[in-house]
This record gives C-alpha cells, sequence and structure tokens, in this order.
C-alpha cells in the first residue's frame, strides 16, 4: 500500500493529492468507476435503469438489518442483503406475467419502507443519513484493499458472463436454445450489480448511486456502435467524470458523488449532440 | 399408406449412417394449457429429416405455443421423443431456433459481427478480437446471402435480413431440427421467396428436419413436404394438398392453389468451375 502512496507521489505530483484521505478516494475511483462503466453497459441494453434504482433503495434495509443486528460495519449485511434481494426480484420476474417495473416498484418501496422504519427507531435517523449523500473522502486504507479484490473479481465474473448476457438482451429464448440457462445467468449478472452498489454506496451515496449504472452506458451508445467501442467509451467516461467530480468537489467543497453524477450527466448531453455523427 | 408417404426416405448416398441418426420428431396427445384454458389439445405429430413442414393456422391458433412448448419453453402434457432412422430412440437432437420477434433495443451497439462472436466464442467479445472466427462468420453470413452485413448494427437490419442473420446463427452449429416462427411483418415478398429457397437447398445438402411457421400460404403450397394447420386446437396434418383440400382448412383459408405434384421448378446448373465437387 505504502508503496501505492508514494507512486501516486511521483506520478501526480499535485497539492490536492499530498493528503492521504485525497490519495485513498483517487484510488478508490480509479478502482470503482471503470464497474460503473462496463456495468452500465448492459444495464442501458437490458432497460434496468428502474432496477438499479431500485438497488440503491434496497440498501436502506441491508444497512438498517445489519445495524439492527449489532454489526460494527452494516456492510456485510448490505452486501447479503443486496444480493438476495437482487436474485429475488430476477426470480420473481422469470416466474410472473406481472411486468417487471410493477414487480420491482413493489420491492423496492418495501426495501426502503421496511429501512427507514427500522433506522426511524427512537428517532435516530440522522446518524444514517451520511449514506443517502455518501462520502468519497472517508474511505479507509483497508477498504482500497477490498475494492481491489472486487474489482479483479468483477473483470473475471464480466468476462465469463458477457457473451451469454448479450445474446440473453437479445432474445431470451433463441439464447436458451443454445442451451444458456437464463436464470443463471441473469443472477449471477445482478448479484454482480448489488455488489458493486453495495461496496460504493458509502462513497456515492444512495441518492445517485443509480445514476452511475445509467449515464456512462447512455453516453457511449450515442457515439459507439459496436461492442467493444462501446465498453471502450463508457469506462472512459466513467473514469473521467470520476476523477473531475473528485477534482472539482475537492475544489469547491461538494459532496463528491453528487459532482461526479452531474459531470456524467454533462458527458451524456455532449455526445447526445454528437450522436448524428457517429452512429448509423 | 400415410406412413410411407411421410415416412422419409434416406438418400441413396448416405443410407447406412442415416439409419443411426435422429430422423423423426414424435409429438404424441401434447397439449398445452395457459392460465388454466387449453391452448392445444392432443396434438399428434411427426417431423421427419429432410422435410421441410409448415405449421399453419389463423391468429391465435397455438402456433408459437407449439414451439415454445417443443423448445421446452412453456410447460405441456404428452409426449415428444426423437427417434432414428431405424426407429431407435436418439437423444435430443441439436435445435436449430429463429425466433419470431426480436423485441431487442434497436439502439444498441452491437453488430452482426459481435452477436456472432458472442454465440460461437468463449472469448468475452468486449475485451477480445474475432481471430479466426471471422473466416466461420463469412462463411455463415454467405451461406444466407447475407456476407455484406457483418459489419452493420443488428438494430439497423431490415426485417428480412435480421431474419436471414438469425437463420445464419441458428445453422452454426448445424442442427438436426430447425424450427422457425416466420416473422409476420417487416418482411418483403422478395425477401420471403430468398428464405424459402435457402430453406430448400438444406433440406436436400444437410438432410434437416425443418419445422417453419408460416402465413404465407401460397410458398407453403408450393415448398412444404408436409402441412400441419392448427384450427380451433386440432392439427390436421398432411401434404399441401391434402391439407388444403380438408374442408375445414377451405373454411378458414378459402381456396389455396396447390402446384402438380409433378411439376418440377426450373432448374439453373450453375457453372462448374474445375472439379471441386
Amino acid at each position: 500500500m505504502d508503496f501505492v502512496y508514494s507512486l501516486l507521489d511521483k506520478a501526480f505530483p499535485f497539492e490536492l493529492l499530498s493528503y492521504s484521505f485525497m490519495k485513498n478516494a483517487f484510488l478508490a475511483i480509479l478502482l470503482v468507476t471503470p464497474l460503473f462503466g462496463l456495468l452500465s453497459t448492459m444495464v442501458v441494453s437490458n432497460r434496468m435503469a428502474f432496477f438499479a434504482d431500485s438497488l440503491g433503495h434496497g440498501a436502506f434495509s441491508g444497512i438498517a438489518i445489519g445495524v439492527l443486528l449489532g454489526a460494527s460495519s452494516p456492510l456485510l449485511s448490505l452486501i447479503l442483503f443486496s444480493v438476495i434481494f437482487a436474485v429475488f426480484i430476477t426470480y420473481i420476474k422469470q416466474r410472473s406475467n406481472e411486468s417487471t417495473d410493477t414487480v420491482i416498484g413493489v420491492f423496492s418501496a418495501m426495501a426502503v419502507a421496511l429501512g427507514l422504519m427500522i433506522m426511524s427507531r427512537g428517532g435516530g435517523f440522522n446518524k444514517f443519513s451520511s449514506y443517502l449523500i455518501g462520502d468519497v473522502l472517508s474511505i479507509r486504507r483497508e477498504e482500497i484493499a477490498v475494492l481491489f479484490v472486487i474489482f479483479c473479481g468483477v473483470i473475471v465474473a464480466w468476462s465469463l458472463l458477457f457473451n451469454s448476457l448479450l445474446l440473453l438482451s437479445i432474445n431470451a429464448a433463441f439464447a436458451r436454445s443454445r442451451g444458456i440457462r437464463s436464470f443463471l445467468i441473469e443472477s449471477c449478472f445482478a448479484s454482480l450489480v448489488a455488489v458493486v452498489v453495495a461496496m460504493s454506496i458509502q462513497g456515492v451515496g444512495i441518492l445517485v448511486i443509480n445514476s452511475l449504472l445509467v449515464l456512462p452506458g447512455a453516453a457511449a451508445r450515442n457515439v459507439t456502435s459496436d461492442v467493444k467501442g462501446y465498453h471502450l467509451v463508457s469506462v472512459l467516461l466513467s473514469v473521467l467524470s470520476g476523477l473531475t467530480g473528485l477534482v472539482g468537489a475537492y475544489y469547491c467543497d461538494m459532496a463528491v458523488g453528487a459532482t461526479v453524477v452531474l459531470v456524467a450527466a454533462v458527458c451524456y448531453f455532449l455526445t447526445l449532440l454528437l450522436k448524428p455523427y457517429f452512429v448509423k | 399408406m400415410l406412413r410411407s408417404i411421410f415416412h422419409h426416405k434416406p438418400p441413396e448416398t448416405d443410407s447406412g449412417s442415416c439409419a443411426q441418426r435422429f430422423c423423426c420428431t414424435r409429438i404424441e396427445n401434447f397439449s398445452v394449457e395457459y392460465a388454466g384454458t387449453g391452448v392445444l389439445s392432443d396434438v399428434n405429430l411427426h417431423i421427419h429429416c429432410g422435410q421441410l413442414t409448415a405449421l399453419i393456422g389463423p391468429n391465435g391458433a397455438g402456433k408459437s405455443t407449439l414451439i415454445k412448448a417443443i423448445l421446452g419453453e412453456i410447460p405441456h402434457k404428452g409426449k415428444i421423443s426423437y427417434m432414428s432412422g431405424n426407429g431407435r430412440k436418439s437423444p435430443r437432437p441439436r435445435i436449430g431456433y429463429v425466433p419470431q420477434y426480436l423485441s431487442f433495443d434497436v439502439s444498441a451497439p452491437t453488430t452482426v459481427e459481435d452477436f456472432f462472436l458472442a454465440a460461437l466464442s468463449n472469448k468475452p467479445v468486449w475485451l477480445m478480437g474475432a481471430g479466426k472466427l471471422r473466416n466461420r462468420i463469412l462463411n455463415d453470413l454467405t451461406r444466407v446471402r447475407a456476407e455484406g452485413l457483418v459489419a452493420r448494427r443488428l438494430g439497423a437490419l431490415s426485417g428480412g435480413e435480421l431474419q436471414r442473420v438469425l437463420l445464419a446463427l441458428a445453422l452454426d452449429p448445424v442442427p438436426e431440427l430447425l424450427i422457425l416462427d416466420e416473422p409476420v411483418s417487416g418482411v418483403d415478398h422478395n425477401g420471403l421467396a430468398l428464405f424459402y429457397e435457402i430453406l430448400d437447398k438444406l433440406r436436400e445438402t444437410e438432410d434437416m428436419a425443418i419445422l417453419l411457421v408460416s402465413h404465407d400460404l401460397d410458398l407453403v403450397a408450393r415448398n412444404a413436404d408436409k402441412v400441419v394447420c392448427l384450427c380451433d386446437g386440432v392439427a390436421i396434418t398432411g401434404t399441401p394438398r391434402m391439407v388444403f383440400d380438408n374442408g375445414r382448412v377451405k373454411n378458414v383459408f378459402g381456396e389455396i392453389y396447390v402446384p402438380d405434384e409433378n411439376y418440377q421448378p426450373p432448374v439453373f446448373v450453375p457453372v462448374k468451375h474445375g472439379g471441386d465437387e
């Protein structure tokens, strides 16, 4: 870790990176934003923006249950709850004839309500409000290591899952006729999104996290027409928004998560203007 | 007698291997219920290799339902078994499937090549290039005369083009049973004629069993070896002439002209280059 820090000092000899909390935030953003870039390509293609939103909301319950069970950091319970929540929604979606957004709407609202009920018990909601906005500057050294493991895990999982996911997104029956197990693949994808969201909520905040799963992909598809380009632009835009947001938030003293999202939104509108020149 | 008409005659060149391999899909007492009401009841059907079996019927008769049940997408009652040429049970054949509707996101940045790579390769499409597979993809597309579409975006294809691309992928690896749900709209008559021409060639060269849902009855009358008409949940099965002469079918569709069985369409013999074949 110290080696990484000294490397950062040499590579980026700027005043703002001289603080160790900024170094940690910088590393966290470098590790997390590419993942949002990757996952958002499929979130957008599969029209899962609402699902991504519900994962953020589900986090309320995950955190609340963790606190209720007396965990010192609710991260583990948050990850567990998010994964179960995501797989459950995928299951109901496959089994039910109800439209997807109805199913998600029902469970998303339930998860928020349950979380708020537990959190507000005895009037102690205020101590949770940091989760709403998020604080990437509070990320600690040990958490960077965890993020690195998750980063590698997601890259490997994405390499294994992507082809099947792409076929499923084009036509599920066709994909199944080629031997793809749709529930397994979709559950894995939903869990992957759930883990990344749960890991990043502390840094980005519940209120804006889902836009990070939508904006990079939505912007990238405006200017690309094949899978490789889509991924490359989505990841680049995501990292760029992350770093710009961090620097901007530092100088203007604002919430980092919100600034990152706003930069990503600006990228989206810029690519929208460029769309006629790229996509045929 | 019907049996002898419907039973597949193995081509003389490979009569030995044909007895061993998958040859017939037998559907017996097939019923599908949907939310408590029966969509299909007691359908009996044999689909043979080397034959084009056309599935026709009015809208809502259960054509797509039958196909989905065969594919295992929806539960059914009754039996489906696969037999080899010598009457023995055979394992589930490789099934190629071309779906009817593609409700995918037409603005998705996915090219025809990406789509093929995702289906044919284990290497992640987002990270790796086509490499050696590029030739295989071009060959697949050439088979359905779609080689020019390889770099096009899926969402930018016309209905007929998309159908041919899907057919090309359904044919790699070469299936033993090919199931096609023909699109209702978006394919013009030329596209459809080309589609039937490709199927005709496949049936002969690959000895494939083809099950096709179709709405173009004239093309069915001309090209199918066997017609299955689903009307009111009952399957009427036979040669095109037998089915289109059936009173019940006439009530639904009216008169359909069936060309004479002895009629041979004009054959164009390609000019041979060297002694390749």
